[in-house]
């Protein structure tokens, strides 16, 4: 088991490294910094563009400027520099991870639990009028646009506030924290969950549909082998058959899926995080582009793919726990 | 044992033959297509969606206000001039409803029949071929795919020209390159298995080349998870195209797009112009559901299992 | 035998009567097409200790029938009849009482030992599950007994082989774990579905082995199930042909082989190569294949098949009539079935049946060949 960990873990960093490699080689040569000084008006003296060029290093060929930043980044933890004065790249990266992550963490931890109950719900009864309800609105929120109900979530728990408690509201809407946050751990956890509630019922939602379809057809595939059969001719209870025998092999694929989903996942907390004005990932990264901000872009796509990769390293392990062949692979 | 050479048993009568057959044979497009049919969703989605296509293509040609004519009759609810209303700037939401749904559908299609049938190409090549060109092209396909397909279209219809940027095949084309891998993916796990199949050491045992097998016995089965990926790759498209126009890096004014719509209505429901919100998003889901629906009907259609819901 | 199961003393208030009574049972499959009448009225007896072959085509109803004893069909199927076991009606029971049938009083082995044993589990694991769940005993005396169990049907090195999962075992010896999974509980009836047909011929003789040292241990009764008559030969004392969802025929081994009084019993018989016979002796196979239970025509089922058909075979099915002691048969004209071998009634279908095989190689083609053959004689 700990050979394979090793064993995936280094079959993990050339993937990191030619991803850097065609992240920075699409966005170097699509976003130029300089761009929205060239357009100002009164115009930019060409001195300061051309010293400003000069330290952002773009008038090297392209593939000197990657090595110069992979090794700047991985030698020397230097993120590059940022056009914007002030603008601290690994500050702003790791708090803006902060307040995504946990919207993502929380999102995929209910869309989970729901998903697994209600596939395996689903296939136990198979053909119910529940499972034909569950099925079908499944299908409805598959087919929901996440932006679209992120801002009708918005503006129905507006005008719950205005109709319910004008003066305070009750169902947070915007932010990922109330601009004066109460003191105190508890009530600022309360506050956070608070804030938490309506973008995590967006994210949750979609992915939770298409989970849940998987968990299903998986389930029912698991429920129809020899061994569940064998399972119950040696008169096991039907809850253990269940649990201890469908369900543990019904899980083995939603994990690879679930690690495959979460690059999808990201785009929608980019959506979801603009919508409720969250200050997180999906900020810092629109804030850069609209900026032509090139090293800070680069940084957190470096972090995204990043996450993809971790997410599906976590995928292979924990299919390798669950599944003892893979342990040979 | 009779010395005889030839012995006479009585053998079976031709009727009494016929009698062994007692179900209907069909062929397999009518089997695949009972079997669409069985499946109530994808019908009335398909009937559904042939509809919602005829009248966003064809209905602006009779339609006498045009999605670009600012009218004067501002922020109007729901009336039989106008029968969406209209928004602040005096356009007809009906028309620019209909034109957002024709491009969105002209953007979803095309993105889905080009990445469909690069990536089932390069699918088909690599699980075919395999050994190192299988793992090169694989790995090229893994690592597009690790890049958030919303992230790399803000970027790259950003930082375009402008002539190109606000263009609808410019947009097709990103998502397009974004969308392949995977289909591709799929493609190569069917070819895989498919290619192990006794049928193909059969057909190489009676001297069919590399281009046959591929074309003549591997694709064909294929043809069935091929159908399913390209209609969901439409659905997914028109959300992703939606989500983007929403977010200011799809379409441009003064094209239209129902992304664009939403946008502009968002605040819609508080300020007092609900329709303005709930029509361009319910139009969205219209298209997506029906085409997820029939994408399920197909799915059914060409290789039924007992994990479908009867929908 | 392990002394914390079954003690010997238990009072049996069915001593020597039919432990299995299967009266008229039948099976329906609604489907999209049309309902399958997979089982048409199955009946027969099963005494302690005694083995019964179930000897069937695919599709002759043999497997229902069984997964309709264990009560493990889908809640589609339609089952009527009567299923009694020591004089206690299965059919009805709730699936809480069939789970203490299960696995206990009657315990079935299935056909494809890839596939019978959950992959992510470890043996042991998964034999000390089969006892723990009809015995209130420690871990501990749960493992003694599966290394017990993997003894007696062969496995060698049981105490490391008691860790590893199935994937690491071949099919003949999953096989005889699902044997000892079957028989931990000292079950008195075992119904094995084909448990060679997976198999390769030298791993078959394995795993009856392992079926005899279970029969053997645990002194049930055995419903073998197989479309292989060779393996019915070596092991049961009876035998049931099962045909189109039917019986065909029944009666002990003896009455069956030698003695057959069904033209399709014959015609299996005739199918079968035989190591005693003559070279020039030719296999005579039952030509055509069996019907759709869909839309069974009325009369006999094996009349498209059946040299001796007559019209009333298309009109009237025949009923299972005795023709012996003990022994029963389906056919209209059983009695004229007597003394009569394969060769009488089915013919060599071979291209060059007409040739007599003495002549060997260089022969005459037979006279409406439209090739035109030198004889080189």
């Amino acid at each position: 088991m700990f050979a394979f960990t090793i064993r995936r873990l280094l079959a993990s960093i050339p993937v990191l490294f030619f991803s850097t490699l065609l992240v920075f080689l699409l966005v170097a040569s699509s976003v130029d910094p300089l761009e929205p000084l060239r357009a100002k008006n009164p115009p930019v003296p060409h001195q300061t563009l051309v010293a400003l060029g000069t330290r952002l290093g773009l008038y090297h060929p392209l593939l000197q400027r990657y090595w110069d930043w992979l090794t700047g980044l991985v030698l020397h933890g230097n993120w590059g520099t940022p056009v914007q004065p002030g603008y601290h790249i690994a500050a702003r990266l790791s708090s803006s991870f902060l307040v995504t992550f946990r919207l993502v963490i929380f999102s995929i931890f209910c869309s989970l639990a729901l998903a697994i109950a209600v596939g395996v719900f689903s296939a136990v009864r198979q053909y119910s009028k529940m499972d034909y309800v569950a099925t079908s609105i499944g299908f409805l929120f598959l087919s929901l646009p996440t932006f679209w109900f992120a801002a009708l979530l918005k503006a129905w728990a507006i005008q719950f506030n205005s109709a319910v408690s004008p003066d305070h509201a009750l169902i947070d809407t915007i932010g990922e924290a109330s601009p004066n946050p109460p003191s105190g751990f508890f009530p600022q956890l309360g506050d956070a969950f608070g804030h938490l509630l309506l973008p995590t019922i967006t994210l949750s939602l979609i992915s939770y549909a298409s989970w849940s379809r998987f968990q299903r057809a998986s389930m029912l595939e698991v429920l129809n082998s020899d061994y569940i059969r064998l399972a119950r001719a040696k008169g096991l209870s039907r809850r253990r058959v269940l649990f201890r025998h469908a369900l543990r092999n019904a899980l083995m694929p939603l994990t690879t899926q679930v690690a495959l989903d979460t690059a999808a996942l990201l785009g929608g907390a980019v959506i979801t995080e603009t919508v409720f004005e969250w200050h997180g990932m999906g900020y810092m990264f629109l804030q850069a582009v609209g900026n032509y901000d090139l090293f800070p872009l680069l940084a957190w796509l470096i972090v995204a793919a990043l996450l993809v990769i971790v997410f599906n390293l976590i995928a292979d392990l924990l299919y390798a726990v669950l599944d003892p062949r893979i342990r040979l692979a | 044992m009779p010395d005889t050479v030839t012995q006479q048993a009585a053998s079976p009568t031709p009727a009494a033959a016929e009698r062994e057959f007692t179900v209907k044979v069909r062929t397999q497009r009518e089997i695949v297509f009972r079997r669409y049919l069985e499946h109530r969703a994808a019908v009335v989605s398909s009937v559904v969606l042939l509809l919602l296509i005829l009248v966003a293509f064809f209905g602006p040609l009779f339609w006498h206000t045009p999605f670009t004519l600012m009218t004067n009759d501002i922020e109007v609810g729901p009336s039989t001039a106008h029968p969406f209303g209209t928004d602040s700037n005096g356009f007809d939401l009906f028309s620019q409803v209909l034109h957002g749904t024709q491009r969105s559908l002209e953007i979803a299609v095309s993105v889905s029949l080009v990445s469909t049938v690069f990536g089932a190409i390069y699918g088909a090549a690599a699980g075919f071929y395999r050994g190192w060109i299988d793992t090169i092209m694989m790995r090229f396909a893994d690592l597009v795919l690790t890049l958030p397909a919303l992230v790399f279209a803000i970027i790259i219809t950003d930082k375009a020209s402008p002539t190109v940027a606000g263009q609808w095949y410019f947009l097709a084309a990103i998502l397009a390159a974004l969308f392949w891998p995977s289909c591709a993916r799929v493609v190569r796990a069917q070819v895989l298995s498919l290619r192990e199949k006794e049928f193909v050491e059969a057909a190489r045992a009676l001297g069919a080349n590399d281009r046959r097998i591929i074309f003549r016995h591997i694709l064909p089965n294929t043809l069935g998870s091929i159908f399913v990926i390209a209609t969901l790759t439409v659905a997914g498209t028109v959300l992703v195209e939606t989500a983007l126009s929403f977010l200011g890096f799809g379409i441009k004014p003064p094209d239209t797009s129902l992304g664009l719509l939403v946008e502009s209505g968002k605040t819609a429901i508080q300020d007092g112009y609900p329709w303005l919100f709930y029509i361009p998003g319910i139009f969205i889901v219209l298209i997506v559901l029906t085409i997820n629906f029939i994408g399920d009907g197909l799915r059914d259609a060409f290789d039924p299992q007992q994990t479908r819901v009867r929908a | 035998m392990s002394d914390f199961l079954n003690p010997a003393i238990e009072v049996d208030t069915f001593d020597g009567a039919d432990l299995l009574t299967v009266d008229n049972l039948t099976v329906d499959f609604p489907t999209a097409d049309g309902v399958v009448r997979a089982v048409r009225g199955v009946s027969y007896r099963l005494r302690p200790g005694e083995v019964l072959g179930i000897v069937g085509e695919s599709g002759s109803g043999k497997s229902v029938s069984s997964m309709a004893v264990m009560g493990l069909l889908p809640r589609t199927a339609q089952i009527k009849g009567s299923i009694k076991f020591r004089g206690e009606e299965l059919l009805g029971l709730s699936e809480v009482e069939m789970m203490s049938v299960r696995g206990k009083k009657i315990a079935m082995i299935f056909q494809d030992p890839m596939t019978s044993l959950n992959p992510v589990y470890k043996i042991g694991f998964q034999l000390e599950e089969a006892v723990l769940a009809h015995n209130d005993i420690p871990k501990a005396e749960a493992r003694k007994r599966a290394l017990e169990l993997l003894n007696i049907v062969g496995i060698p090195f049981p105490d490391k082989r008691v860790d590893q999962f199935p994937h690491e075992f071949s099919g003949g010896m999953r096989q005889r774990v699902v044997i000892a999974i079957a028989m931990a509980n000292n079950p008195d009836i075992i119904i094995a579905d084909e448990p060679t047909t997976a198999l390769d011929v030298t791993v078959q003789a394995q795993v009856l082995e392992a079926l005899r040292a279970a029969q053997r241990e645990t002194g049930a009764a055995m419903v073998l199930i197989t479309h292989d008559l060779g393996v019915v030969a070596g092991q049961a004392d009876r035998v049931l042909v099962m045909y189109a969802g039917k019986p065909v025929e029944i009666g002990s081994v003896d009455d069956i082989y030698y003695n057959p009084r069904m033209p399709y019993t014959l015609g299996l018989l005739g199918s079968l190569p035989r190591l005693d016979s003559s070279r020039t002796d030719r296999l005579t196979p039952i030509q055509g294949a069996p019907p759709s239970l869909l839309n069974l025509p009325p009369g006999c089922p094996f009349t498209p098949r059946c040299p001796m058909a007559q019209p009333v075979c298309s009109e009237r099915e025949p009923d299972l009539l005795p023709v012996g002691a003990g022994h029963d048969s389906a056919c209209h004209f059983s009695g004229q079935l007597t003394d009569k071998h394969a060769e009488d009634v089915f013919s060599a279908t071979a291209v060059d049946a007409q040739i007599p095989a003495e002549f060997g190689a260089d022969v005459q083609p037979p006279a409406d060949s439209t090739t035109i053959v030198e004889s080189a004689s």
